[in-house]
Formats: structure tokens, C-alpha cells, sequence
């Protein structure tokens, strides 16, 4: 018997409750790994100046008429190709338009089709990615097989042959459509593979030995703790695009004139690199600072949001 | 309270009041892998009738958390299988129940609590979201509502500062009140049987008390059947009515508890028991159990115990020891329980 009341004795130290000596001092109340990370970033040169540019440019591509006054197709031939002046910042081209109200205008394109095809691309991804990871089996085999072979198809040598063979008009919707055909395999893959870890975790086994359902295990469990490899690559992609669409305009199968985009410019200037290089060199900068910021910005949240890969 | 509206069938079957709170019957659950096919459970039997204990014992690798989710239905498929048995809540089989149907039972008829709260709760979402989420998914309430029930809860389970510890992540309470979360999500349902996978084994030894006494507290509130699965003796003697002891996947001891602990028949049960640290014997090393838990994928022909067993004779290679019974409702699976039980006498 001895054994017995010893164990029990043991064991059976407190009345349930007492121990509200275990209780933490109250910790602080924003603990989530997305108020830790907002923390964090606030803090970060490079997050504080990649958003500022960011914001600059999004209210840039959304009231360009902050930044300047002038019609950008209202041009005057009497004026082509003038050299950077008071009146017109960055010059003229060659049509005689002020080329800096055409830089403006022209980040609306660029930043409407790297938003718009990050998040049709992600979208895709995430709806897919996560049935394949979360089902396995023969759903993620059949689903994991068509993006490898999409995956094979090259961004932009695919973008010139669809763009080229099937549309005779090239807008900005026809461009972000190719974009987003040709750009979900990585962010699929991506996807996928977080999922399957996030999968692996206690607390989802948890959540299904409470009943809860299949859909409300990936919203709610799965997915809130496999998104944040998606956020940074989204961010970074965001950059990729905005150069895909200026690669592909600038080989005359992207937007098409009288089109105000970037890449555009950036083709038109090239046969006059030499007479007016500020014909290259404005929409070349500002297209350089906007993937250079998504691209900052994308390191800056790798940084914050999974310190692993670092 | 909490009051469960409680569907007097499952699946379209009706519930027999009479019948088992929950019976599990010769249960035997293999994962089909790629290096062999893996018997982890292999003929688990037992019995919870409401406000009793059981609990399962055995080593890591003797198929007794497996056998868990066998009955929760929650074992990844493939590779695990179910390939024989049954599990019947008050006679009404599960194991054939389709999904939508299974899913229903979890959480209101049958709940778990897992062995490490960190890990089992979703590190994004406040505690309290997640309790009040059990309320939303099953009960259909509203945000308010659900979020003051799992206050209520959060109280019922005896954590302090309910109210404001509701918006608290799982990374700021300590292992005890995590764990203290985990059944309080549990329990949200008032499910008849709570299964309680290693419920202490993460938290240290005081606060492993407190679980402990917690968990029978509530048992006596709710009249509740409790599915204790433990590797600690200790645990067992102190809180449950009927014991069975696991080994490779089998079952080889089972019944009441005082039975067991005092005139154990296995030498495996007694293995365990000399491994535990005791006041009465102040010695330099605890006893061990020699040599390792078998390979499950290559189990030794016979008994599996062999191996490590003091009493293996030739016998025990040949032939798989059968159920005897050393005693009325006890059985064991081995050739020599009655040397094993006067050995220890």
C-alpha cells in the first residue's frame, strides 16, 4: 500500500487553482507575431524609407494631378525634345509633351499591374497551393504537376509569343492577363509548400479532434501561419512585375501608344540614348526606385515576419 | 452553464442509453509506409462508462496515442488505417460514420486535450478567440456571445484574471494555464468523454498536480468519462479506475487499477512500477526496464517482450501469449503470470 499513498501523496500537492503564483507578470498586451513584426519594422531604416517611396508612389498612380499640373497629352511640336529647363523639369520628348507630367502619369500603369497581378497571382496560389498541400495525395500530385510544367514556360519569352499570337490590342488589362497566366507557379509552389508545414503543426490535429472543418482549419489555422513567406514574396514580386511589364513594352509586345507607361518611355528613348539620354533617364529612374523600393521592402518584411531566413 | 443541445442519434442512428458511454473493441490501427507496413495498435479493448477513468499505459511507441486518434478519428490517411474493430459511443459504431457525421461527434461527444499546449494552440489567435471559436463552429453564436462564454469557461477551469487574460496569445501564459486553455476548449461542449492525451507530461511536477486535480474536479462537476493516456504510474494510481498497459502496439495487462498496481501479472507492468522513483527506497539508480521498445516494423516473432522480459523461456518465441485471467475482470498476456504475480508476492 505504501507505494500507493506515497505516489498520491505525491501528486496530489495543491487544490486546483492555487497556483496563481504561476501566473507571468501580464506580459504585454500586443503579442501576435503581426504586432511583434509591426514593432520591429517601425524601428527599420530600410522599412521606414522603401514604405515612404512605396506611399509616394501609390498616391502618384492615384492622383497624379498632386504632382503636376500639366495635360500629359497635350504636347506641342514646337517644343520637341527640349532639354531639362524651369518649365519643364525633365525636358520634352519628342512629340513636345512635358516629359515629367508623363513620368508621373506614367506610374499608374506600372503600379497598377504590379498590384493587380500580385494579388490575381497570389489569389490563385493560395486557393490552389492550399488545397494541394492541405488534401495531399492525388489532389496536390495533379495540382503540383501543372505548375511544374507551367513553371517551365519562361516569363517573359511566354509574355512576347501569347501577347504576340493572341491579342491585336495590348491594353493594360491583356498585359496583367499574361502576367498573371505566366506568374502563379512560383507563388503556388510557395504557397503550397508553407501550408504543408503549417499542416504538421499540434494545433490543427487540435482544432479537428474539437470537429472543427476542413475549410475553417485552413482560414483560420492553416493559413494565418503559412501566409507570411506569401506576404514577403507578394511584396517582391510586386517589383518583378512592374519590370516584366516595362521588359515587354520596351519590346514592343507590352502597352501600346498612345499608352502612358514606363517601359514605353523607356523604348521610345532608345533610339535618341545619344542626342537626349533624359528621355532614358527619367523613366529609367523612377522604375529603378520602384522595384528597388518593393523589393526593400520585401527584405525589410522577410526580416520582420520569419527571422529563420534571414 | 453551458447547456448542449444534444442530438439524441448520430448520424441518423439512435443512441442507446444503455449501451457503453464508450466501448472500443479490438481496435487495430496500421500506417502503411514505405519502409513496411506498421502495426502501431494492434487489438486495444476497453470500457468508459460515465464518470470513470481509464487509463492507457505504456511507453512512447506502444501505439496508446495512436490508439487516441483511432477513436477520434483524426489519424492522417493515408498512411494510418483503421483496419479493424470498432469504437461505439453508447452502441452506435463510429468507425463507420462518414465524415460530416465524425465531425460532429468531436468536440461534442468526445473532446481531447493534447500533450503540449504550446504546440496545440494556434500561436496568431488570443486564447479567449480561440475557445469562443468552439462556440461559433458548433453552436453557430455570435462573436459577443461566444467570446463571453469562453470567459466563463476560462473561469470554470480556474484561470485567474479571466476577463483580461481572454486577449492574451498562447506564448504569455505559462505551460500550466496553456494547458489549463487547452481543456477549457474542451470542455466547451460538454462532451461525455474527455480524452486526455499526456496532459502533464510537458509541465513540471507541481503544476502537473494541479492539472491533474483539475481534471478530476471537473470530472466530478460533469460526471464526464475520462480516456487518460499516460507513460506515469503515478498518474494512474492515483486517478483511475481501470488501467490498460500497452506494448507494441498490444495490449498486455488490463484491469482495475488497484488490482493491477498491487498484484501486477506482466513482468512489463512490473518493469514500470520498479522504474519509479519511491520514498521507502532510498537507492542510487532507479530500475530500468532493459533493452529498447521494439522496432514496430519487425516485432520479435511471440511474445514482444521476450526480448527484455527476466521470465522468457521458449515458449515465449513461439507462440503470442493469449489473454489470461490472473483475477475476475483482470487479464494479461503472458505464458507465466502466475510465477510473475507470486515472483512479486
Amino acid at each position: 500500500m505504501s507505494d500507493l499513498e506515497h505516489i498520491a501523496e505525491r501528486r496530489l500537492g495543491g487544490d486546483p487553482g492555487s497556483d496563481l503564483a504561476e501566473l507571468e507578470p501580464a506580459a504585454g498586451r500586443e503579442g501576435s507575431l503581426y504586432a511583434d513584426a509591426w514593432r520591429q519594422l517601425r524601428r527599420r531604416p530600410i522599412f521606414v524609407i522603401s514604405g515612404l517611396l512605396i506611399l509616394l508612389l501609390i498616391t502618384m498612380a492615384l492622383f497624379p494631378s498632386l504632382f503636376t499640373r500639366v495635360d500629359p497629352r497635350s504636347c506641342d511640336l514646337a517644343d520637341s525634345l527640349l532639354r531639362p529647363s524651369r518649365e519643364h523639369w525633365f525636358g520634352t520628348d519628342v512629340q513636345g509633351c512635358d516629359y515629367y507630367a508623363r513620368t508621373i502619369y506614367g506610374a499608374r500603369v506600372s503600379i497598377s499591374i504590379g498590384i493587380l497581378v500580385t494579388v490575381s497571382s497570389t489569389l490563385i496560389a493560395v486557393v490552389f497551393g492550399s488545397i494541394a498541400g492541405f488534401y495531399g495525395g492525388a489532389t496536390d500530385t495533379i495540382i503540383a504537376r501543372i505548375t511544374d510544367i507551367w513553371f517551365a514556360i519562361p516569363t517573359i519569352l511566354g509574355g512576347i509569343v501569347i501577347l504576340r499570337s493572341i491579342f491585336s490590342e495590348r491594353g493594360l488589362l491583356q498585359v496583367s492577363l499574361v502576367l498573371i497566366v505566366l506568374g502563379w507557379p512560383t507563388m503556388l509552389r510557395l504557397v503550397r509548400s508553407s501550408v504543408m508545414s503549417a499542416k504538421e503543426m499540434d494545433y490543427v490535429d487540435a482544432a479537428r479532434a474539437l470537429g472543427v472543418g476542413d475549410f475553417r482549419i485552413i482560414r483560420r489555422h492553416i493559413l494565418p501561419n503559412a501566409i507570411a513567406p506569401v506576404i514577403v514574396y507578394a511584396t517582391i514580386t510586386v517589383g518583378v512585375i512592374i519590370s516584366a511589364e516595362a521588359a515587354l513594352s520596351f519590346l514592343g509586345v507590352g502597352l501600346q501608344l498612345p499608352a502612358i507607361s514606363w517601359g514605353l518611355m523607356i523604348s521610345v528613348a532608345q533610339n535618341r540614348i545619344l542626342t537626349a539620354p533624359h528621355l532614358l533617364l527619367f523613366p529609367g529612374l523612377f522604375l529603378s526606385v520602384t522595384v528597388f523600393s518593393f523589393i526593400l521592402m520585401g527584405d525589410a518584411l522577410r526580416d520582420a515576419l520569419d527571422p529563420r531566413l534571414r | 452553464m453551458v447547456t448542449a443541445i444534444k442530438m439524441d442519434t448520430i448520424g441518423g442512428r439512435p443512441v442507446d442509453p444503455a449501451a457503453p458511454l464508450l466501448a472500443v473493441e479490438d481496435l487495430a490501427v496500421e500506417f502503411r509506409i514505405d519502409a513496411g507496413v506498421v502495426r502501431a495498435v494492434n487489438g486495444l479493448s476497453y470500457t468508459v462508462e460515465r464518470g470513470r477513468t481509464v487509463a492507457i499505459l505504456g511507453e512512447s511507441g506502444s501505439g496508446k496515442s495512436v490508439g487516441a486518434q483511432a477513436v477520434m478519428g483524426i489519424i492522417d490517411s493515408p498512411p494510418g488505417f483503421v483496419t479493424g474493430g470498432s469504437v461505439r459511443f453508447r452502441g452506435v459504431e463510429l468507425l463507420d460514420l462518414p465524415e460530416q457525421e465524425r465531425r460532429r461527434v468531436r468536440g461534442n461527444r468526445i473532446a481531447m486535450v493534447f500533450q503540449d499546449a504550446l504546440t496545440a494552440l494556434n500561436p496568431v489567435f488570443p486564447v479567449g478567440w480561440q475557445i469562443a471559436e468552439m462556440f461559433r463552429v458548433h453552436r453557430g453564436l455570435g462573436r459577443a456571445e461566444a467570446g463571453e462564454r469562453a470567459v466563463e469557461l476560462m473561469e470554470r477551469v480556474r484561470i485567474p484574471l479571466a476577463r483580461e487574460r481572454a486577449g492574451s496569445y498562447p506564448h504569455e501564459f505559462s505551460g500550466g494555464m496553456r494547458q489549463r486553455v487547452m481543456i477549457a476548449m474542451a470542455l466547451s461542449l460538454d462532451p461525455d468523454i474527455l480524452i486526455a492525451d499526456e496532459p502533464t507530461t510537458a509541465l513540471d511536477v507541481t503544476v502537473q498536480a494541479q492539472i491533474m486535480s483539475l481534471l478530476a474536479a471537473l470530472q466530478q462537476e460533469t460526471g464526464m468519462g475520462l480516456v487518460l493516456i499516460t507513460h506515469d504510474l503515478g498518474v494512474v494510481a492515483e486517478v483511475a479506475d481501470e488501467v490498460v498497459v500497452m506494448y507494441a502496439g498490444r495490449e498486455v495487462e488490463k484491469g482495475p487499477s488497484l488490482g493491477v498496481y498491487h498484484r501486477p501479472a506482466h513482468p512489463y507492468t512490473i518493469g514500470l512500477m520498479d522504474s519509479l522513483p519511491r520514498r521507502d527506497q532510498h537507492t542510487e539508480r532507479l530500475t530500468a526496464i532493459a533493452g529498447s521498445p521494439p522496432d514496430l516494423l519487425d516485432i520479435p516473432s511471440g511474445c514482444a517482450f521476450r526480448p527484455r522480459c527476466p521470465h522468457a523461456r521458449n515458449i515465449c518465441a513461439r507462440i503470442e501469449p493469449p489473454l489470461f485471467e490472473p483475477e475476475d475482470g483482470r487479464v494479461a498476456a503472458c505464458h507465466f503470470w502466475e510465477e510473475v504475480q507470486r515472483g512479486r508476492a
